[in-house]
């Protein structure tokens, strides 16, 4: 994209506060535009890993992911954050927040300035997802719950007769709480296939991995045996997310069926020295190993990381 | 949960144009009380029931009304968790606005707050235990965090689950919804009182919780129906006793006034229809001018009428003598209500036969202080 966001920079050389260039309109971007924006998000996501953390494994996981949806799928910009014909996203996992807010920041819905006011009172960037933030459609941090929220938004849609669409994504941990499935089969009675769901299926609960201590699979199997229609995809292959995902943008996979995604993910996605970590969800580093990371994001080599593990929760 | 039923008895037991800045911060785009589509309040109150009288006549039925309402406010939705009995009619009325999710209380909340947020206002009724406990944190965080115009009526509240047993008896409900910041509470006597309150809600926009109540009206009630504010049923006398109740034990209450005026105490009655937000105007004077208090709940004792007028007392620094006739910390016996209330001592005779123990009580107390200058009582018996 010639007249596209600035060219990221290199290595630990990155600035303390990123470049800003004009955010871009939703559907100027192509497939090629996304890696780059996407290491963008990652590094807001590693630079928030500091001065009191955040869930930095999830973050990365889900990058990709919203990049992805914010640039190719949802009819969604700042000047129409308050239309109600817009397509609505719920980060329902809500531990993720920081790629969602580092997206927000790159596409021009909130001042990157306010990233670096991460945990601070005077603002409210903090570790669940809350509308202080334009951009962020409901507040969410307690699991279990957007996908029922979305169900009450789609169906107004439908009511109303409108086009616009609904998209949830849930993490896999997530998926331990009932409630998920009671909203499941509801979405499903109530026939709304105006409502997506997509699974950031990274593998991990908090502190230990969903396979170790609830199997989760076969995933897409329940989806079906609850009404819904499902396809796996790889949520860092944008490619693989275009096939996936984009059908989705104006219907559903089936008429009359809800539909759901699997995006199989990596937990700590880019970063190769806390990638695939149990110990790596939520994690607080110091300034230097903030740089390391910001390096080993740009295909450094890993500087090693001296912190302790966190088991939080 | 398995089976509700019989959920609600055949004796006939049986939703603010704009939240205030969303406490979480809503930045206005599309959140709590932008009401997207929404169309507003279509007025206050029914014909010649004191409000703006844009409702037409009262209707007779809670199904009624809320078929009214549904016909003047387009945003209205009436949402249930298959908890039919007393809106069964309404599906052909409401069509698509009529939704049923199950028996699945928490989703059924976080539609209502989704549906909320493109500006409908959801009347959701279901269960009471179910929908204040099962659903307790979708209401708190959901409802609660984003202040969004959600009417929660729950049906068979407190004595009124009769022979269902403790499962659905909801006897804290009061104390769990009260406890939720913004969210309103209001228990009507009867279901006239019930109808009348519906229209003030919706227009109030916050988010409230009714204590559903479809019995006959307790006493003829003067005063239209105000949030916040209690109805004086019986002025009753300085120096007397006071009896402060909710919901269709008014009419126990009413009968219990009867018994003690018949024993020469002068009593006055008060309605405490709304108990969050409460009045605090009458529950002061009330304190100011009696010497005794006696509030009569079926709820436990522990977060309902009982320590709303306790704390009020207090943060007034007006004390009275305050007694509790409420469950305390037990349910009650399952059975049919008139049975229940017999067994229990909630009937107006064991009512009243209680705040004439408890004067006597005090009469006896009264004989054994003395005062001691300075102001400091001591036993007589032990100068």
């Amino acid at each position: 994209m010639s007249s596209g966001p600035a060219t990221p920079a290199q290595g630990a050389e990155a600035p303390a506060a990123p470049a800003s260039p004009r955010p871009e309109p939703r559907g100027r971007w192509g497939l090629e535009d996304l890696p780059p924006l996407a290491l963008r998000v990652r590094e807001h996501i590693v630079r928030m890993a500091t001065a009191g953390g955040c869930f930095i494994g999830a973050s990365l996981s889900c990058a990709d992911l919203l990049v992805y949806l914010y640039t190719r799928v949802l009819r969604l910009s700042p000047e129409t954050l308050a239309d109600p014909g817009r397509d609505y996203l719920f980060l329902s996992k809500g531990h993720d927040v920081p790629a969602l807010y580092g997206t927000l920041a790159e596409l021009g819905f909130i001042e990157r300035e306010r990233l670096g006011r991460h945990l601070q009172t005077d603002d409210s960037i903090y570790w669940h997802p809350n509308r202080a933030v334009p951009g962020v459609e409901f507040h969410s941090g307690s699991l279990g719950h957007l996908l029922s929220v979305g169900i009450g938004v789609a169906l107004d849609i439908r009511l109303r007769g409108g086009a616009n669409r609904v998209w949830v994504i849930l993490g896999d941990g997530e998926l331990d709480e009932g409630s998920v499935w009671e909203a499941c089969l509801v979405a499903s009675a109530l026939r709304l296939d105006n409502l997506t769901a997509i699974v950031d299926r990274n593998e991990f609960q908090a502190n230990v991995r969903t396979e170790e201590l609830v199997p989760l699979e076969p995933i897409p199997a329940k989806f079906e045996a609850f009404g819904w229609s499902c396809h796996t995809t790889d949520g860092h292959d944008f490619g693989e997310l275009e096939a996936a995902l984009a059908p989705l943008r104006t219907a559903p996979y089936v008429p009359g069926r809800p539909s759901a995604v699997v995006a199989r993910t990596v937990r700590g996605k880019g970063l190769p020295s806390i990638e695939a970590k149990a110990d790596r969800w939520f994690a607080n580093f110091t300034a230097e190993e903030i740089e390391g990371l910001l390096a080993e994001l740009h295909g450094g080599p890993s500087r090693g990381i001296t912190s302790e593990g966190l088991v939080v929760r | 949960m398995t089976a509700h039923a019989p959920q609600e008895a055949p004796a006939g037991h049986e939703a603010r144009g704009r939240a205030a800045a969303a406490p979480d911060g809503g930045a206005g785009t599309g959140g709590a009380g932008t009401s997207e589509g929404g169309t507003g309040g279509a007025g206050t109150g029914w014909a010649g029931t004191g409000g703006a009288g844009t409702g037409g006549p009262a209707p007779r039925t809670y199904e009624a009304a809320l078929a009214a309402l549904s016909a003047l406010r387009p945003e209205l939705v009436v949402m249930t968790a298959e908890n039919r009995a007393a809106i069964r009619g309404l599906p052909p009325v409401l069509g698509a606005r009529f939704v049923d999710v199950g028996i699945c209380e928490q989703t059924m909340i976080g539609a209502a707050a989704g549906l909320a947020l493109r500006g409908r206002t959801p009347v959701v009724h279901a269960l009471a235990t179910f929908l204040v406990m099962r659903a307790f944190e979708f209401i708190r965080t959901d409802v609660g965090i984003a202040n969004l115009p959600v009417t929660l009526v729950g049906a068979v509240p407190g004595f009124l689950s009769d022979g269902n047993g403790p499962t659905h008896q909801a006897l804290e409900d009061v104390a769990l919804m009260r406890g939720i910041p913004h969210m309103q509470v209001i228990c009507p006597a009867d279901e006239e009182e019930l109808i009348a309150a519906l229209p003030a809600i919706l227009d109030s926009r916050a988010p409230t919780y009714v204590r559903h109540n479809a019995l006959p009206a307790a006493v003829a009630h003067a005063a239209p129906f105000e949030i916040g504010r209690a109805e004086l049923v019986a002025p009753g006398a300085e120096g007397g006793v006071t009896l402060l109740t909710y919901g269709f034990l008014l009419r126990e209450v009413a009968a219990a006034r009867l018994v003690l005026e018949e024993h020469g105490v002068p009593v006055a009655l008060l309605n405490m229809r709304s108990l969050k937000p409460v009045d605090e105007v009458a529950l002061v004077s009330a304190a100011r001018r009696s010497r005794l208090l006696v509030t009569v709940e079926d709820h436990f004792q522990t977060g309902g009428l009982y320590s709303i007028v306790a704390e009020v007392m207090v943060r007034h620094g007006v004390l009275c003598r305050l007694r509790s006739l409420s469950l305390g910390e037990r349910w009650f016996k399952p059975a049919l209500l008139p049975a229940v209330l017999a067994h229990e001592g909630f009937t107006g005779p064991a009512i009243a036969g209680k705040v004439l123990a408890e004067l006597g009580e005090q009469a006896l107390l009264d004989k054994t202080l003395v005062d001691i200058p300075g102001g400091r009582h001591r036993p007589a018996g032990r100068r």
